[in-house]
């Protein structure tokens, strides 16, 4: 059953999206530009028999989440960056613990209170590396409205099958844009759910989850009188164990494993015009929509320029910009921060191509002209018109 | 009163209103079963098993569900309590326990939330958890163990070490103040409000029992005994001497004068404070059933 185009804010999208997964409980802290996701919520979640709380700073609000999670309920938070640095430390919490979880953080100027209501992309280092300790992360970046919704859904149905929290990175402009869309009909979505471990209570402590088959975390107040700890544990007991450095090893490996061993089914790349492309913009997020219309420009006048556009950013799609690197002889990188990306790019590329990088930290979008006027010099025996 | 009061092992002292009930305590061979290991981590002298005990007393006496017990902890000497309890139990991050058994109990209101925290755990990196716990009432229980005193990191002062006192991070004595905790919490809007020590075990194990029945956020402070930090540099490194000190610091609460000054060798003990207000999780209830009465219309 298809249903009508409405009009929807990026903000309420990840709203909507999180109570089509089945989220029922959210915990966060006023900030701009991530506030309407909270006020959504707070509307929307008892109509539908969920509890919306506003705690007393992001720190309590993440845990608040992995509180409600660990009791079997699907939980989010959203944020911004100041916020989202408040949350790292719980962000490791819920990454050693395996607590599935979701945090939105709608990317703003910084670093500091910086640019409060303009756009930037300037946290895609800190979702992957702000928490301490090795670890692991699954980060999904929406570029469009319709991408809050679905990429939420996805967030939530990642972090129930990986164990994980999921962190989706929206910014300012894609989280305040308005845009028609269709959302997909509730009944035909994906859902992962819960569920319990396909074991007795007394057997759990000796059914580890494997690579291929993560076990769902028994929930607080189920017959599984679990222990959930920060500290390093024994994989297979779950009880703490931080004198034997064979087990720190295992747990360590893992916890980056079952992450990485699932890159193919994780990572999600839009390729866009690429089948004879001679230039690639590798783009994500909101600059995606400038990247998007500069290839659609080039195309109409016969020039050989492709998209490639990570949804997925961690982990991050290597095999895809490797492929790229042996196509093109340029990957154009624009982002709204300085290089943070572009040198992952240039890692996976690794002298291949040449990779020509782009940053804005003033708040203002990448426009369409900025990149064309990168895409011409690669281009400069094309005889462009003089607009 | 009578909410609190079970037919067998709990008996109400006559005559008072406020106070808990009585506890019998259990035999070893009855405490045991709660507990996933007998050893601990503790130093020798410590009243953390004692308080341990305490707290495994209450819940047995009030017979709660042993699957229905979720025992969330913070980080330091009292968090390690989440290892030994035979119940579901989470060690969160240093100072989080209340704001992640917050989650956990609105998720899951048939949960019986009781938090451990130690001194700073609850007052210093948590303390902003701490009140705003109270101030929503939430039916959670939270035990304080108050040892004055970092143990866990080898003895730095926290912000309920009295002025003068010395630890390793204030080997001229402290400057500051001491924060009382009860006196936090209470003003904080905390509706149960109690304190006892390791020396009065049956009162700590009865203070417990009345902040695990009562509906809302209940607070008991346990004064712990630290010989090897607190004790060595301030009192006695002798565990029996300083057990036996907190007989004579404690006053029972029916004794202590209103606007009579608290401190190391002087504080009330008991139930502090009892008071019915609206708690959290049946606010969200109504507000949850006013919501969806609305939408049907």
């Amino acid at each position: 059953m298809p249903s009508e185009a409405i009009l929807l804010q990026g903000n309420e999208a990840v709203a909507e999206g999180a109570i089509a997964a089945g989220a029922r409980f959210f915990a966060g802290y006023p900030i701009t530009p991530s506030t309407e996701i909270a006020e959504v919520l707070a509307q929307r979640l008892p109509e539908v028999g969920g509890t919306f709380i506003q705690m007393e700073d992001e720190i309590a609000s993440l845990a608040a989440v992995i509180g409600a999670s660990l009791a079997g309920q699907k939980a989010l938070t959203a944020t911004s960056g100041p916020g989202f640095s408040l949350m790292q430390e719980l962000l490791g919490f819920a990454e050693m613990a395996q607590v599935p979880c979701v945090i939105t953080n709608v990317m703003r100027g910084g670093p500091s209170t910086g640019l409060p209501t303009e756009p930037s992309q300037g946290d895609v280092m800190q979702a992957r590396w702000g928490t301490h300790g090795e670890h692991s992360v699954i980060a999904l970046v929406p570029s469009s409205v319709l991408e809050c919704y679905t990429l939420t859904v996805e967030a939530f149905n990642l972090s129930e099958r990986f164990r994980t929290p999921v962190v989706i990175l929206s910014d300012a402009l894609i989280g305040h844009m308005r845009e028609a869309v269709v959302l997909p009909d509730p009944d035909a979505l994906r859902v992962a759910e819960r569920g319990e471990p396909d074991c007795e209570p007394e057997d759990y402590d000796t059914v580890a989850s494997t690579l291929d088959n993560i076990l769902p975390r028994p929930s607080l107040g189920s017959p599984f009188t679990v222990h959930v700890t920060g500290l390093v544990y024994n994989r297979k007991s779950g009880a703490p164990d931080t004198g034997d450095p064979a087990a720190a090893a295992e747990l360590g490996r893992y916890l980056r494993e079952k992450i990485y061993h699932h890159r193919d089914a994780i990572v999600q790349v839009e390729e866009y015009q690429m089948e004879d492309a001679e230039v690639a913009i590798f783009a994500y997020g909101s600059v995606a929509r400038s990247a998007r219309a500069v290839v659609k420009w080039a195309r109409a006048r016969g020039v050989p320029v492709g998209m490639v556009r990570p949804i997925t950013l961690w982990p991050f799609p290597t095999s895809a910009v490797e492929f790229l690197s042996e196509q093109v002889r340029t990957v154009i990188v624009p982002e709204m921060n300085l290089k943070q990306i572009a040198w992952e790019v240039q890692a996976a590329v690794a002298g291949r191509a040449r990779v020509v990088d782009y940053g804005r930290v003033d708040g203002r979008l990448i426009t369409p002209a900025e990149i064309k006027e990168l895409v011409k010099k690669e281009f400069h025996y094309h005889k462009w018109e003089a607009s | 009163m009578s909410a609190l009061v079970d037919e067998e092992r709990l008996e109400a002292p006559p005559g008072d209103e406020c106070a808990p009930p009585r506890i019998t305590p259990h035999t070893t061979t009855e405490i045991r079963p709660w507990l996933r290991t007998p050893k601990t981590i503790w130093c020798p002298g410590c009243s953390n098993g004692t308080i341990t005990r305490a707290l495994i007393d209450a819940i047995i006496s009030l017979r709660l569900k042993r699957e229905k017990v979720v025992v969330v902890a913070g980080i330091g000497c009292s968090g390690r309590i989440s290892q030994y309890l035979n119940v579901s139990t989470v060690h969160t991050a240093h100072g989080r326990a209340l704001a992640v058994a917050t989650g956990a109990k609105l998720a899951d209101p048939s949960l019986d939330v009781i938090v451990v925290m130690g001194d700073g755990d609850c007052s210093a990196i948590g303390g902003n958890h701490f009140i705003h716990a109270a101030r929503r009432n939430i039916d959670l229980t939270a035990l304080v163990f108050n040892n004055s005193i970092y143990g866990m990191t080898g003895g730095q002062m926290s912000p309920t070490t009295h002025t003068g006192d010395r630890s390793t991070t204030s080997t001229r004595g402290n400057v500051e103040a001491a924060f009382d905790i009860c006196q936090l919490g209470h003003a904080a809007g905390a509706s149960y409000v109690a304190r006892s020590t390791a020396w009065a075990y049956r009162q700590l194990a009865t203070c417990i029992a009345g902040g695990i029945v009562h509906k809302g956020f209940s607070l008991i402070e346990a004064m712990a005994v630290c010989p090897v930090y607190y004790g060595r540099f301030n009192l006695t490194s002798d565990p029996a001497e300083f057990l036996r000190s907190q007989k004579e610091h404690a006053v029972p609460a029916a004794e202590f004068e209103e606007g009579e000054s608290r401190g190391r060798e002087h504080y009330p003990v008991g139930v502090l404070h009892h008071s019915e207000r609206a708690e959290l999780g049946e606010s969200l209830a109504r507000l949850r059933a006013q919501a969806q009465e609305a939408l049907r219309g």
